[in-house]
Order: C-alpha cells, then sequence, then structure tokens
C-alpha cells in the first residue's frame, strides 16, 4: 500500500468570472522511503496539489473531487481540528523561502519547541532536549547555542535547515517540499537536497518535491510527475523521463533547459507554452531609426575598461571613523569588456556581481579605481553633458520583471520616455512610431503600447523591460539575472531574443547571473566574482573544461547537471 | 546598542533645544513684556532698570541661554495673570489632564485592538461589519460634536451622568485624584470616551490592517502546516508581530491625546492644563504658554524615546547594531 495515495483529484479556485480548475483529475501516490519529484511551470498546479493534501488551500480554493489517502485512511474530509493533528505530525512541509517561513521575533528553540508541544505529550525539558538533537540531525554546528538565536542570526542555508528540522520534529511519515532549494546558492542547494535525501533514506520518509527545475529533479527524484495546466502529463522513472521523454511537453520542457555541458546555437522553444513572438524580423538597420545611432566604429578594441575599482558600503555608523564599519562590495576588480562580445559575470549572492552593474550605470558611485567606456572616463568626469551621453549608450535590463515597470503607466509611455529624456525623437508622433517600432522588435506588437504593465505576464514584461532598454540606441547593455524569475521555456524565449537582437544591432553585453548553464550558453567571456573579487576571466568554453582556480572548480562541480 | 539608544537621547535633547527656543521666541515677539508689567504710567529710567533686571539688553544667544538653564532649574517665568511661578500653576493643574489623558488611552488601546484583532481574524460576519461602520462615525466626526452629543443623551436626557468639572478630588499632597471618588469616577466617564474615541478607531483600523498582512505571511503559513492550534498562531506568532509597528503609532497617540486634550476640556470644563492654556491665550499670559509648550514637548520626546526603547525590547533583529 502507498504511502500517500491521491486519487482523480480536482481542485478549483471559484472567482468573479466563473470556476478556475487549478488541479484537474491528477492521480499519483508516494511510498515510504520514496522521492516523487512534481516538476512544471509557474501555473501548472504543483504547489496547489501540496496544500490541497495538508488541507491548507487559500480561500475560496476547494477540492471538488476525489480522495486522499494516507496509510489507507482518507484525510481528504476530515474536520479542520482533525486536520490539525495530521499537519506537522503525520505530514511535514518545507517552503520556498527560508527568509520569510520562520517567525523573526522568536527564538529557533521557542518555534521547535512550540511545535513538538503541540502534537506530543512530553515534559518542557525533554522538548528543549529533542530540539537540540533535532538541530544536530539537520547538520546545524553547536545547536545547543544556536538555538537561544533568532532566525535573522541564521544564514539562508541554515536558516532552510532550521525550517527542515522543524518540519521533522515529530516525525512525520510523509514531506512535501515545496521549492525547498529555489532561494538558495548552488553550493548550498546541493547540501540541502543531499540532507533531504539523507532523511528520506534513513527515517523511511516519503517526500513529494515540488520544483520547476529540471536539474534538481534529476539529481534528486526516484520517480516523476509533470503538471501542465492543472493536469498530469506524464509520470514515470526519473531516468525515463529525461532521457526518454514520451509526451511532446515533457520533451520540450527538457529542451527548454541549457545544458550545462556544450554550448548551442539557440535554444528550442518549448511547444505548448506561451504563445511565442514570431522570430525576429529583419531589419534594414541603415534606414531605420535605431540603426542612426550605430555609426560608431566597431572596433575590435575594449569598450569597457575597468581598472581596480572598489565599492564600500557602510553597515555602522559611530562617531568616531575607526569605530565605522564598511563591506567591501567590490574588492579591486579589474577586467575588459570588448565591443560586440557578451560579458558574463557569475557568482553566488552576495559575491558583489549585481553591484558591478550599479557602478557601471552609475546607480551606485564608486568608492575608487577607474572606467573608462570608449574613451570616456565614467568616474572622473564632470562634464553633464559627457555624462549624459554615456549613461544614454549603457542601459540596463533588470532582474525582477514586476517591480521594475511603473504600474501606473501605459507601456507606451515607459518605452517613450528614455527618448523623450534624451531628447532622441523629433516629435510626438515619431516618437510613436518608434515605440510601435521597438514593441514588434521584442516581439509584443504594437497594441501592447496602450495597455498597463499588470496585463502582461512575467515573460511579456521582461520584453518590455529590454525595448525601454533599446529606446535610447545603446551600445552596453547591461542584463542583471534577467532570466531568473522566469519559467525556463520563458528563459529559452528571452535568451534567444537578446542573442537575436545583439546580432542586429551589434550590442555589446555584460550578462549577470548565478546560472552557470545559461553563462555558458550566453557569454563568450565569463568572469566568476566571490566575496567582491574576480577569482577568474576566461574564455567560456575554457573556463567550463579546464577550470583554473579552486573556487571555480566547486561551482561548477555543484552545478544541478543532467545528461541529454 | 549603546551608541543607539545614547543617538537617539542626544536627538531627543536637540529637540527640546529646538522647542526651547519656539517658547523663548514668544517672549521676545508676542508683545513687549516691560509694556505689559509697567503700564501706560513710566519713565524712560523705570523702562531701562527693568530691562536691564530681566536681562533684555543682553545678546539674543546669551537670553537664550538664561531662557534654558531657567527652564532646567524649573524656572518658566512669573504668570502674568497670577504672578505666581508659571512651572506652579502647570503642575498644580496637570494630574486632571495626566488622568484623563491616561483613562482614555487605556480605553482607546485596549478597545483599539481587541477590534482590531477581532475583526482581521474574522474577515466578514454581521459584529465585523457592525464594529468598522460605527468606527467611521469615530473617524468622521469632530470631538467637540461627539463631546456635546454626549453631554445631550447623558446628561440633559437621562442625567445619569455630570457635563462639567472634575466632581470631588481627594488630595494625595503632591497629586490631587479624582479616581478615588464616585463623583470623580462619573466625571471622568464622558470626557474619557470623547477623548479616546478617535484614538481607538485609528489604533482599530491599524491593528486591522496589519494583523491582515501578518496572517498572509509565510511564516503563518508554515505555523498552520506544523499543525499549530489556531489560536496560538493568531495570539502567539501573528499579534506579537502585528503590535510592532502599532507602537510606534499608538505612543504618538498618547502624546495627541495629552495635546488634544484642549478641546475635550474646554467642552467639559475639566479643570487641566488645556484649560488653563486656552484662558492664558485669552490674557496673553505668555510665561504659562511657555511652560505649557515645553511640558507638551518634553512630554512627545520622552514618550517617542519610550516607544524606540519598546522597540528594541519586542524586535530582537534592532537589539543587534544596524547590519543591514
Amino acid at each position: 500500500m502507498a504511502l500517500l495515495d491521491i486519487k482523480n483529484m480536482r481542485v478549483e479556485f471559484p472567482g468573479r468570472h466563473g470556476v478556475f480548475t487549478s488541479v484537474n483529475d491528477v492521480s499519483l501516490y508516494v511510498n515510504e522511503g520514496e522521492i516523487l519529484g512534481l516538476v512544471g511551470e509557474s501555473g501548472a498546479g504543483k504547489s496547489t496539489i501540496g496544500n490541497a493534501v495538508m488541507g491548507l488551500l487559500q480561500a475560496p480554493g476547494r477540492m471538488s473531487e476525489g480522495e486522499v489517502r494516507l496509510n489507507g485512511e482518507r484525510i481528504d474530509q476530515l474536520s479542520e481540528i482533525d486536520m490539525r493533528s495530521i499537519r506537522g505530525k503525520r505530514i511535514g512541509m518545507i517552503f520556498q523561502d527560508p527568509m520569510t517561513s520562520l517567525n523573526p521575533i522568536e527564538t529557533i528553540e521557542f518555534q521547535l519547541v512550540e511545535t513538538i508541544l503541540a502534537h506530543l505529550d512530553v515534559s518542557m525539558s525533554e522538548a528543549r532536549k529533542r530540539a537540540v538533537e533535532l538541530l544536530e540531525q539537520v547538520g546545524i554546528p553547536e545547536a545547543s547555542v544556536r538555538i537561544k538565536q533568532y532566525p535573522h542570526q541564521f544564514s539562508g542555508g541554515m536558516r532552510q535547515r532550521v525550517v527542515i528540522a522543524l518540519a521533522l520534529c515529530v516525525e512525520p511519515e510523509l514531506i512535501i517540499a515545496d521549492e525547498p532549494t529555489t532561494a538558495l546558492d548552488v553550493t548550498i542547494q546541493a547540501q540541502i537536497l543531499q540532507l533531504i535525501k539523507d532523511m528520506c533514506k534513513s527515517r523511511k520518509l516519503g517526500v513529494i518535491l515540488v520544483t520547476h527545475d529540471m536539474g534538481v529533479i534529476a539529481e534528486t527524484a526516484d520517480r516523476v510527475a509533470v503538471m501542465y495546466r492543472g493536469r498530469l502529463i506524464e509520470l514515470g522513472d526519473t531516468s525515463q523521463i529525461m532521457n526518454a521523454p514520451k509526451e511532446a511537453y515533457t520533451q520540450s520542457l527538457i529542451a527548454a533547459v541549457p545544458p550545462s555541458n556544450k554550448k548551442i546555437d539557440r535554444f528550442p522553444k518549448v511547444a505548448i507554452a506561451e504563445s511565442d513572438g514570431s522570430a525576429l524580423q529583419d531589419f534594414d538597420l541603415q534606414s531605420h531609426w535605431l540603426g542612426r545611432g550605430s555609426a560608431y566604429e566597431t572596433s575590435s578594441g575594449s569598450l569597457l575598461e575597468v581598472r581596480s575599482l572598489r565599492k564600500q558600503f557602510l553597515i555602522k555608523g559611530a562617531i568616531r571613523p575607526s569605530n565605522r564599519k564598511y563591506l567591501d562590495a567590490i574588492k579591486d576588480i579589474s577586467f575588459d569588456v570588448k565591443a560586440g562580445e557578451t560579458f558574463g559575470l557569475v557568482g553566488e549572492s552576495g559575491s558583489g556581481k549585481s553591484t558591478v552593474a550599479r557602478v557601471i550605470t552609475g546607480i551606485y558611485p564608486a568608492t575608487g579605481g577607474e572606467m573608462e567606456f570608449d574613451g570616456h572616463d565614467l568616474i572622473n568626469t564632470k562634464n553633464a553633458k559627457e555624462k549624459q551621453q554615456v549613461r544614454q549608450d549603457i542601459q540596463m535590463v533588470f532582474q525582477d520583471p514586476y517591480s521594475s515597470l511603473n504600474g501606473r503607466m501605459k507601456i507606451g509611455a515607459i518605452v517613450a520616455e528614455p527618448m523623450f529624456v534624451n531628447k532622441l525623437a523629433e516629435n510626438g508622433k515619431e516618437r510613436r512610431e518608434i515605440v510601435a517600432d521597438l514593441l514588434e522588435l521584442v516581439g509584443l506588437g504594437k497594441d501592447a503600447a496602450r495597455k498597463y504593465p499588470h496585463e502582461f505576464s512575467g515573460g511579456q514584461r521582461q520584453r518590455i523591460s529590454i525595448a525601454r532598454a533599446l529606446a535610447t540606441r545603446p551600445r552596453f547593455l547591461i542584463c542583471d539575472e534577467p532570466t531568473s524569475a522566469l519559467d525556463v521555456s520563458i528563459q529559452a524565449q528571452i535568451l534567444n531574443l537578446l542573442k537575436d537582437l545583439q546580432d542586429q544591432l551589434k550590442l555589446t553585453l555584460l550578462f549577470i547571473s548565478h546560472d552557470l548553464p545559461v553563462i555558458r550558453q550566453m557569454c563568450d567571456r565569463v568572469g566568476v566574482m566571490r566575496f567582491g573579487d574576480l577569482v577568474e576571466v576566461s574564455e567560456t568554453e575554457a573556463l567550463f573544461e579546464h577550470p583554473q582556480h579552486s573556487y571555480t572548480q566547486t561551482l561548477i562541480g555543484r552545478m544541478p547537471r543532467f545528461a541529454k | 546598542m549603546i551608541s543607539h539608544i545614547l543617538k537617539r537621547a542626544f536627538q531627543s535633547v536637540l529637540v527640546l533645544f529646538v522647542t526651547g527656543l519656539v517658547a523663548f521666541a514668544m517672549f521676545r515677539f508676542v508683545g513687549d513684556p516691560v509694556e505689559n508689567m509697567l503700564g501706560q504710567e513710566r519713565t524712560e529710567a523705570e523702562v531701562e532698570r527693568l530691562r536691564e533686571q530681566l536681562g533684555l539688553n543682553d545678546p539674543f544667544l546669551v537670553q537664550y541661554w538664561d531662557f534654558i538653564s531657567g527652564a532646567l532649574r524649573g524656572d518658566m517665568g512669573v504668570s502674568f495673570r497670577q504672578g505666581r511661578p508659571a512651572l506652579e500653576i502647570i503642575l498644580e493643574r496637570l494630574p486632571a489632564t495626566l488622568e484623563l489623558a491616561l483613562v482614555s488611552a487605556l480605553l482607546a488601546m485596549t478597545f483599539g485592538i481587541l477590534f482590531g484583532i477581532f475583526t482581521a481574524i474574522r474577515r466578514k460576519g454581521v459584529m465585523t461589519n457592525f464594529i468598522l461602520t460605527s468606527s467611521l462615525v469615530g473617524v468622521s466626526l469632530p470631538t467637540f460634536l461627539i463631546g456635546i452629543f454626549l453631554i445631550y443623551v447623558f446628561s440633559v436626557e437621562l442625567k445619569v451622568l455630570p457635563s462639567f468639572g472634575r466632581g470631588d478630588v481627594i488630595d494625595l499632597g503632591w497629586w490631587d485624584t479624582g479616581l478615588l471618588t464616585w463623583t470623580g469616577i462619573q466625571s471622568l466617564i464622558l470626557p474619557a470616551i470623547t477623548l479616546g474615541l478617535y484614538q481607538m478607531t485609528l489604533i482599530m483600523r491599524l491593528v486591522r490592517s496589519e494583523m491582515s498582512e501578518v496572517l498572509r505571511q509565510d511564516y503563518i503559513r508554515f505555523a498552520r502546516a506544523r499543525g499549530l492550534p489556531e489560536k496560538a498562531i493568531n495570539f502567539r506568532h501573528a499579534v506579537k508581530n502585528t503590535l510592532i509597528p502599532v507602537i510606534t503609532v499608538a505612543g504618538l497617540q498618547i502624546g495627541s491625546i495629552i495635546a488634544f486634550s484642549i478641546i475635550t476640556e474646554t467642552v467639559f470644563q475639566w479643570p487641566g492644563v488645556g484649560l488653563l492654556f486656552i484662558d492664558s491665550i485669552q490674557f496673553v499670559d505668555i510665561p504659562v504658554m511657555a511652560s505649557y509648550l515645553m511640558l507638551i514637548s518634553v512630554m512627545f520626546v520622552g514618550i517617542n524615546f519610550l516607544v524606540d526603547m519598546a522597540y528594541l525590547a519586542i524586535d530582537p533583529r534592532l537589539r543587534e547594531s544596524k547590519g543591514h
């Protein structure tokens, strides 16, 4: 008998515009000691299944059909009170973001002991003892000291260990892990996945691992269930799904994952994903507005030269300068970006890669060092006109497509604004025509100009961001994690778009990402950052095949991969 | 953390010096005190002698320093109207105002927080709708109107509560209280409700929106997924997180309850500092007005300082030196 058995589950969310079916006729099971990967893109309904099993659907959501059995016992019709003795005690849950899933103003001990006492009939001191043991088991050093601390005193990876300890603290039979490593760096991710695997084997746990990351699934899961728009598309052993997927959707989903082991020219499209803007139309750049700015001599020399760049942040103020504490976000780094190439910056969170982008664009002033862009001094120049010209040449695409567009402006106004500021168009009519062209260019169509940002999906918004960045006819485009908030199929589209634009407009790209396979696909040369240092700069293929620095070797070794 | 406390204390003192400057400026610019004191029949010599005696011929900064150092010793000048030290008059009236403010603040916080939590947990329902609708009345009606309305219902029509004054008070030597006599408590009810109603509504609406926000947080979902009882989730996890921002506003409200008591005290003829202040304005009694200003600002600054300290006590993230 399976540990958890879901039969014909259907979850509905009644709304103003009719009933939305989030999960449609899904049947699956998990055995003890087994990890079932539940994979799909956003909106596929994979998290909803976990919430429905736990009885934690957000109102007005409801499970309208089907049944859920835990060890043969039906649990989907239990009352709220009875369900409470199943949550935590028999089924544990791990959430995505360890930064927000712990109560910030209570100690770790309080939260562990409270949970233990809620389910087990033990004394306070026994509960405390058990809490310390749990922290030791999930690999937190000096557990008896650290248990007295508050969540903010732990790093992201350590917090996720605490979350796992909380989920395991009354020995549940099943764990539902909802994107447990998505918010973590690649090295931490590997550790947490190993911990989940160990716990699964040593305690005979059943695990449902919900994720959008095929690499994580390939490394961790025993069996895989692929979801698409609320339906279960394919279910099978991990090796079968990864190597010989039967369904077209699964095939295209796997094909869209940037391979880590080789460089490909273009990403294949996911067959049934969100409608793709058709391939880039050919523009006659000689006559078009976008081409008018690119009358630069496309020399093979360096477009951007960075020398001994430093950036400090004040993290603790004090009256005496000697008592002030600074964070060295960038410590003395130097690199060149050649005209027309894509230069990648890779590193884990906190390595300073985004700070580099912000210093180059002038969002942050540099603390020291020199930067030269096409012969213009970026740091010491006082000439306002020269500064404006350089700013116009350097544009940026931000990570989060939801917060980087002003929700109260129409798309047309958003894209036109840089032209307006830099006086790049003769009049309003010309500006509107250029906006329409730009929106066509990024595959959205000119009608998008009349809409507001909330009417678009994440991938479409990122296209708007790109159109806005192109509106000043830049020569240098900085992309700071442009696809890390996006699904893999949408990521493929955006990366293709960037490649095409680069070819057509002779753009130079600075591409920042923590995602090594994406870096491999996009970049000509790569710099690896760690704690504000640039530890290695090399040609992309050389870096991936023969990493020189030990940190680069670790980073590449930890990258989740699956053979194609 | 210590540097944080010191910094706040330093800022508080700075604010007091600035309000001191405003209070001092009243002496200089709201009429000439010598004119007020000597009247029409005066000689040049007398004026000059008094100016010298009062130190009005000294440079501006010296005069300001004399005023501040006088204030620090408790010497705020002599009331023009009563001929007694201004601070003494204020301190006599202070217990009445503080008792009124304290009771209304207590009412406002207790019911504001309770109703706020209730309406956040039960987002729909007859009771919630009733509380929310009637709270709109509390926000939109001006204080004096509520006071007059209460007087009409409870004093004129029902004749159950007095409409003015403090009732009988017991002198404890350094403090005269109305809380120990039946008439004193009866007299306190209407003014306290009048003064606290607006603050209660404000706190309630704030608690409600903060708590609804907190209940959507991941750590509440995670607490639910661990099978914790609903009571523990709402009251142990959610309420404490809710109260952090509420403390700031509630603290400021106590300050403004004391300051806004002027209107309520006038409506109910409550013998507190607010009423004294209104009377002093009519007689241009500058020393009393200046003392009142200083007293209110000391209270505001003191409460703000305490609020900051309460923050440190509740939120462990602030207890470390500001790292992030």
